[in-house]
């Protein structure tokens, strides 16, 4: 805390001044705002002019961009003058909500804030140019605010941006990996895709409790979907069958392409353990056979019969 | 505190209640082996649903548990092991090799008299020869 050491150094000498340029910082922010407000549609429409030609927010209409602008011009300029930022920063959570579908990309808001900022900066400098002292501290006042609003906003949309991503991940992650019975205490668990470390964990835990509640005895896990296989996730199919054994159940693993059997016996992951199977039928077949049950045809069923 | 050993016709089935300690394991061990042999059993089977973590020594001695048994001339299927403490067993490379496990009780039953009435027994238990049995019956 230099700052407060500082404040308390000074604390017998310097009171007074330090309280007037506060004063004036304050002094000095509202004249700034007034000033803003009263160049507010000159200034909002330079700043969405600058927008298209930088060629920013392509994916959105020359209306909208304007309306957006407008909305953000305003609460920026209350945050300026108010000191507070959760307005602004619920905006911005809101209109990055609205945007992020859209495929608004992360530079592109940074810039616009910034823009904003310049465009902002520039008309102070023609305001006071004749006057470099008050400009300055003019700009004293105004950038910190404009910089922490400018951060705010940043913040506010990648954590937005991270937040659906990290939705969309869930999602996406509960349906990749079902567990279905095909037939009593028969369990399939076809596996598409890539396989991470994270992944492998769930769908062993899905696995494990599927087998739980379906009370099954054979599982069949079908891997014709899965295009490339590394040591680690061989090693991680290779802890599924044995947890798999552990509930008292049997794995059969299909579908194994040629590229992933050469990778599997190059880097030497240890498979014996495992029941492979072609593909999917005759894994199924095959585990009908361990369960005995016989599929017949219904003509036959009818000769015997 | 003491793992209670019940008989149920030829087998005998110990029923964990709660975590244990080594030294309890030992001693089940002991009565396990040594009540195999009193009661002429056929079969043993350890259930261990209410254990929420198996450790390695509990692992090793169950393992070493089911080879005593089998040399005193029965077999020992462990039935019950919950999902999470299976996950937890593999990856810390415990794989109770070449024990027999069931899902639960009656499946281990169901095992025991399957090994039982067939002689040399298979991993799983073939449907049509139960049925076979049971229209005999």
């Amino acid at each position: 805390m230099p700052k407060g050491n500082k404040e308390l150094h000074d604390l017998g000498t310097l009171t007074t001044e330090k309280s007037s340029t506060v004063e004036d910082n304050i002094a000095l922010l509202r004249e700034l705002v007034s000033h803003l407000r009263q160049n507010r549609t000159q200034l909002r429409q330079e700043w969405a002019r600058r927008i298209t030609e930088a060629k920013l927010l392509t994916a959105m209409s020359q209306e909208e961009i304007f309306t957006e602008a407008t909305a953000v011009y305003d609460n920026y300029v209350e945050a300026l003058e108010t000191g507070t930022f959760e307005a602004l920063q619920a905006y911005a959570r809101n209109l990055s909500e609205r945007i992020i579908p859209r495929g608004v990309e992360t530079h592109e808001v940074i810039g616009i804030v910034l823009l904003l900022r310049d465009v902002l900066a520039r008309s102070l400098f023609a305001k006071y140019q004749h006057d470099f002292a008050l400009l300055f501290r003019i700009l004293d006042a105004y950038e910190p605010a404009a910089n922490r609003i400018a951060n705010t906003v940043s913040v506010g949309f990648v954590q937005e941006r991270e937040r659906t991503i990290r939705q969309q991940q869930e999602a996406i992650r509960e349906l990749s990996t079902p567990v279905l019975q095909v037939r009593e205490r028969l369990l399939i668990l076809p596996i598409i895709g890539v396989i991470d470390p994270q992944r492998s964990r769930q769908l062993t835990e899905q696995l494990l409790r599927g087998i739980r509640t379906n009370r099954a005895k054979v599982v069949v896990i079908d891997i014709t979907g899965v295009a490339a296989m590394d040591s680690n996730v061989a090693n991680a199919l290779v802890q599924t069958v044995e947890a798999t054994r552990l509930l008292g159940a049997t794995v059969i693993v299909t579908g194994l392409s040629p590229e992933i059997a050469q990778t599997l016996v190059t880097i030497g992951v240890d498979l014996a353990k495992m029941n492979t199977v072609g593909d999917l039928q005759g894994g199924i077949e095959e585990a009908e056979r361990l369960l005995g049950y016989k599929v017949v045809p219904i003509s036959e069923t009818a000769q015997l019969a | 505190m003491e793992v209670p050993i019940l008989k149920q016709g030829s087998y005998l089935i110990a029923t964990f209640q709660a975590a244990l300690t080594d030294e309890d394991l030992l001693k089940l061990q002991d009565a396990l082996v040594m009540q195999v042999g009193k009661y002429r059993s056929r079969g043993v089977i350890i259930d261990v649903t209410a254990l929420d973590v198996m450790d390695s020594f509990a692992a090793r001695t169950l393992r070493s548990l089911a080879y005593m048994v089998r040399l005193r001339g029965a077999d020992t299927v462990i039935v019950g092991i919950q999902p999470e403490v299976a996950f937890a067993m593999v990856q810390l490379g415990l794989t109770l090799e070449s024990v027999r496990i069931a899902l639960d009780l009656e499946e281990g039953l169901a095992i025991m008299d399957q090994r039982t009435k067939t002689g040399k027994g298979l991993a799983l238990v073939d449907q049509r020869a139960k049925r076979g049995v049971l229209r005999e019956k």
